[in-house]
């Protein structure tokens, strides 16, 4: 964007306030010298709007114009200085016309706001599209380098094959092979390292929520809870980097002392700390959906005798299930779609395994792997990124839209 | 008193029994949370450990002598033939000057690498291209030493690990220990890491160009998903009818919250660049990326902040005869303002913290300047932290943690600065 274009964008919006204040105070002199043509008894409420409805209303369209001819002067694309006085002449002339011609239309009977009102509710209806748009560009985009690189892979070999060596299809003389772009040991990768997660994040984490629901006292957490929370405010790539400059090197240090040998990039070591990071996301969707049952539930359950744990364990859980399934499915797609992390400590050499102590990769690991650096954007080896990222897109979407009813309906029910 | 059936012996065994369960539950719950606590000061104790010493850095402040007859041989000040002029072997004459006694090739190389080679050199040039007067002069200035001293001089290159396998020699010791007895070898603060933009070498690398960089994008990230994310939660709450439509927005805000970060890269990969052919590594385009990754936090906590507003409050404005925009501008909205503003300080948290989508809009690269405008190539804290995790060197993790501590003080403050508010605001309702 050149200098000319910001302060373009500045006299714009130097020229809308100057329309608001021009067009309220004429609408305010105006009203001034009705009422005091009808004897000082008319008051303000005899005029449809407000002054200040007359001013914003004039604002709106100045506005608008002067974007619009802003918009044309660079769709034209001139340059010198004679395009930019010619440019600047159409924005402030048009500002004027504007302003002088709205300026007439003040008057008592001109509503100016319900055209404000109006001119509002489009805008707002404009912004709440944006998500809708957001979510077709996704849409879009995934689905269209995707099916280029279908076009070149056969569907099946991509979703089912055993093996996967993108790399090796950059090079130009390799022809007749065409690399393998068999996605099982990625998605496997994926899988393995969000089990581990889950396996720490799920049982400490539901304890957590449960501890800080039914037995901390208020003190206690007054100063856990926010201390939790940190967790979830740490950005991956420091984890990526506690993963890979302290917590890799202990866990090979403590399976060497085993007996064991193992890479330092581990599914084992991306896997836990990424269930630290999901923790508090579990324990705090949890507490919402434990505190969402009835305290009647409880009270009953004790009047019958049982101890808190009973209580908790056969009656509050037991209510809360759905909700708690929930949350456990909004942390999955949370650790399936995690990035740094897994980028940083998990490799990225592709292995099919179920044993946590080798090194996988994951969905993620490799789209950054395949886009980063300078790509060409028509070779099967970047395009494959889209397909990747197609397939979490569809898994984390219908993991959260699952999960997100299935807590919508568990809140109606109670 | 008689025997019941609670009194029993057998009651009585399970009772213990049962309240054993009880006391190993409340036993897990605790374990949980020393679990989670002790994680975080695992992780901040591992990182403040290794990051603090990099906030004080080894300088060596010396007289050099800037010799005519090496910078400018033909008497010019022509400011090209200074900036191309020798200043290693300014460097060079000072730093030997120090030990006369020093002759071999090899000896002077090895001299030679206690300073920060470049450090000092690209000092000296700018010192002259901006001063030419000085020539001829004798200045007193302060340069980095070299990462290896450095190191050495924190302690972290051990001295009893055998001289091949370490990177400074015995003789460099020896060198390095005479000069700060001298005292020409000084700790001091490390201004270069807040001032400097990236560099090959570490003793150089700062953060000034990441954390600018930073700021613009969220400065265009918040500029664009403030109003979408306010704007849409006004009207999903507000005026949207009860329909298809509004339902079908109101999942996929909803759901966007929850799509992973890196598909958002993709989407700017693919629209922002291959399609509208924007250039890599702009922070416009890192925030637009993260504008569109964060409105939906934002609308999130905007339609919880105003479903909170009492209804008492718009039914009265209306009552009076406001309309129905005006109820909600003028008597709603100014009441939801600290639980928005509060959503907009999380979610602009969680724009600070994103890596992965600016991975893939390439702002991965090397930028050695600090960006001036929203429109030359940058790069951003978090990506900063993760490019130079990749080298393995001692110096560089030093300075990664120190600046995820920097990262770190402005998530917290943020992040606590908006759970005061919040708590600040339930108390008060």
């Amino acid at each position: 964007m050149s200098q000319v274009s910001i302060y373009m964008m500045l006299l714009i919006a130097v020229l809308t306030v100057s329309g608001y204040v021009y067009n309220r105070s004429s609408a305010l002199t105006k009203f001034k010298q009705a009422r005091a043509a009808a004897g000082g008894k008319l008051v303000m409420s005899a005029w449809h709007s407000q002054a200040s409805y007359h001013g914003y209303f004039t604002a709106w369209i100045v506005a608008l114009s002067t974007f619009a001819v802003f918009i044309i002067g660079l769709f034209i694309g001139g340059s010198g200085t004679g395009f930019n006085a010619l440019w600047l002449g159409a924005i402030i002339i048009t500002a004027l016309a504007v302003i002088i011609f709205t300026g007439r239309q003040v008057s008592g009977k001109f509503r100016a706001r319900t055209y404000v009102e109006r001119f509002i509710k489009g805008l707002l209806i404009g912004l709440s599209v944006i998500a809708v748009l957001t979510t077709l560009g996704i849409i879009a985009s995934l689905l269209f380098e995707s099916l280029r690189f279908f076009k070149e892979v056969p569907f099946m070999d991509f979703l089912f094959g055993l093996q996967w060596s993108p790399q090796t299809a950059m090079r130009a003389d390799q022809v007749g092979q065409s690399g393998s772009f068999g996605a099982i040991p990625v998605f496997a990768g994926t899988f393995l390292i969000m089990l581990v997660a889950m396996t720490i994040a799920g049982p400490i984490g539901l304890m957590i929520a449960i501890y800080l629901t039914e037995y901390a006292s208020s003190g206690v957490r007054k100063w856990v809870k926010p201390a939790i929370e940190i967790l979830a405010g740490v950005p991956t790539v420091v984890y990526g980097f506690f993963a890979l400059l302290t917590f890799a090197p202990f866990v090979r240090g403590f399976a060497e002392s085993l007996g064991f040998s193992v890479p330092t990039q581990s599914a084992l070591a991306a896997g836990v700390v990424m269930g630290v990071m999901i923790i508090p996301f579990v324990s705090s969707l949890s507490s919402d959906v434990i505190n969402a049952v009835p305290q009647t539930l409880r009270d009953g359950s004790a009047a019958l005798g049982a101890t808190k744990s009973e209580t908790m364990k056969q009656v509050v859980f037991t209510a809360a299930l759905p909700g708690i399934i929930g949350a456990f499915m909004l942390a999955i797609s949370r650790a399936i779609g995690e990035t740094m992390i897994v980028y940083m400590a998990a490799g990225k050499a592709a292995n099919l395994t179920g044993n946590p102590f080798e090194a996988v990769t994951t969905v993620t690991v490799q789209i950054v792997a395949l886009l980063t650096g300078d790509s060409d954007f028509d070779s099967p080896k970047t395009l494959v990124a889209f397909a990747l990222g197609l397939v979490l897109f569809v898994i984390t979407l219908l993991l959260n839209v699952v999960a997100l009813t299935v807590v919508r309906r568990y809140r109606a029910k109670y | 008193m008689t025997e019941t059936t609670l009194t029993s012996e057998a009651a009585l065994k399970r009772l213990k029994k049962r309240r054993g369960k009880e006391w190993r539950f409340r036993l897990w719950g605790r374990a949980s949370i020393a679990f989670a606590l002790a994680a975080l000061a695992w992780l901040l104790f591992s990182i403040v450990g290794t990051g603090y010493t990099a906030f004080q850095q080894h300088f060596m402040r010396m007289d050099f002598q800037l010799t005519e007859s090496v910078l400018a041989p033909d008497g010019t000040r022509d400011p090209e033939i200074l900036r191309g002029a020798n200043y290693r072997k300014i460097v060079q004459t000072t730093l030997y000057e120090q030990f006369p006694e020093v002759t071999g090739r090899k000896d002077k190389q090895e001299l030679f690498a206690l300073v920060s080679a470049s450090g000092a050199t690209n000092y000296l040039r700018q010192l002259v291209y901006k001063n030419p007067d000085l020539i001829g002069k004798t200045v007193t200035v302060t340069v980095p030493a070299s990462d290896q001293i450095d190191q050495l001089l924190k302690g972290y290159i051990k001295r009893d690990t055998p001289e091949s396998r370490r990177k400074v020699s015995n003789q460099q010791i020896v060198w390095a220990d005479i000069l700060k007895e001298r005292g020409v070898i000084k700790k001091k603060f490390n201004r270069i890491l807040f001032m400097n933009p990236d560099s090959r070498d570490p003793e150089l690398a700062g953060i000034a160009g990441a954390a600018v960089g930073s700021l613009m994008i969220l400065v265009v990230a918040f500029v664009l998903a403030f109003p979408i994310g306010v704007g849409s939660a006004i009207y999903l709450d507000e005026f949207a009818p009860k329909n298809k439509f509004t339902d079908f927005i109101e999942i996929n805000i909803n759901n966007l919250a929850a799509v992973p970060s890196i598909v958002f890269g993709l989407l700017g990969l693919a629209v922002f660049l291959n399609f509208m052919g924007m250039p890599r590594s702009l922070p416009i385009v890192g925030g637009m990326v993260l504008a569109l990754r964060v409105f939906p936090t934002i609308t999130i906590a905007t339609r919880s902040a105003m479903q909170g507003v009492s209804p008492s409050i718009v039914d009265g404005a209306l009552s009076l005869g406001a309309s129905h925009t005006q109820a909600v501008f003028q008597q709603k909205l100014p009441l939801a303002a600290p639980g928005i503003l509060t959503g907009s300080i999380i979610g602009m948290a969680q724009a600070l913290g994103e890596t992965a989508p600016l991975l893939m809009i390439g702002m991965v690269a090397f930028v050695t300047e600090v960006p001036n405008s929203i429109t030359e190539p940058a790069t951003a804290l978090p990506v900063q932290i993760f490019l130079w995790s990749d080298s393995a060197e001692r110096a560089w993790a030093e300075r990664t943690s120190a600046a995820i501590i920097v990262l770190l003080v402005v998530l917290i403050t943020m992040n606590g600065f908006a759970i005061w508010l919040r708590n600040r605001l339930e108390t008060r309702r």
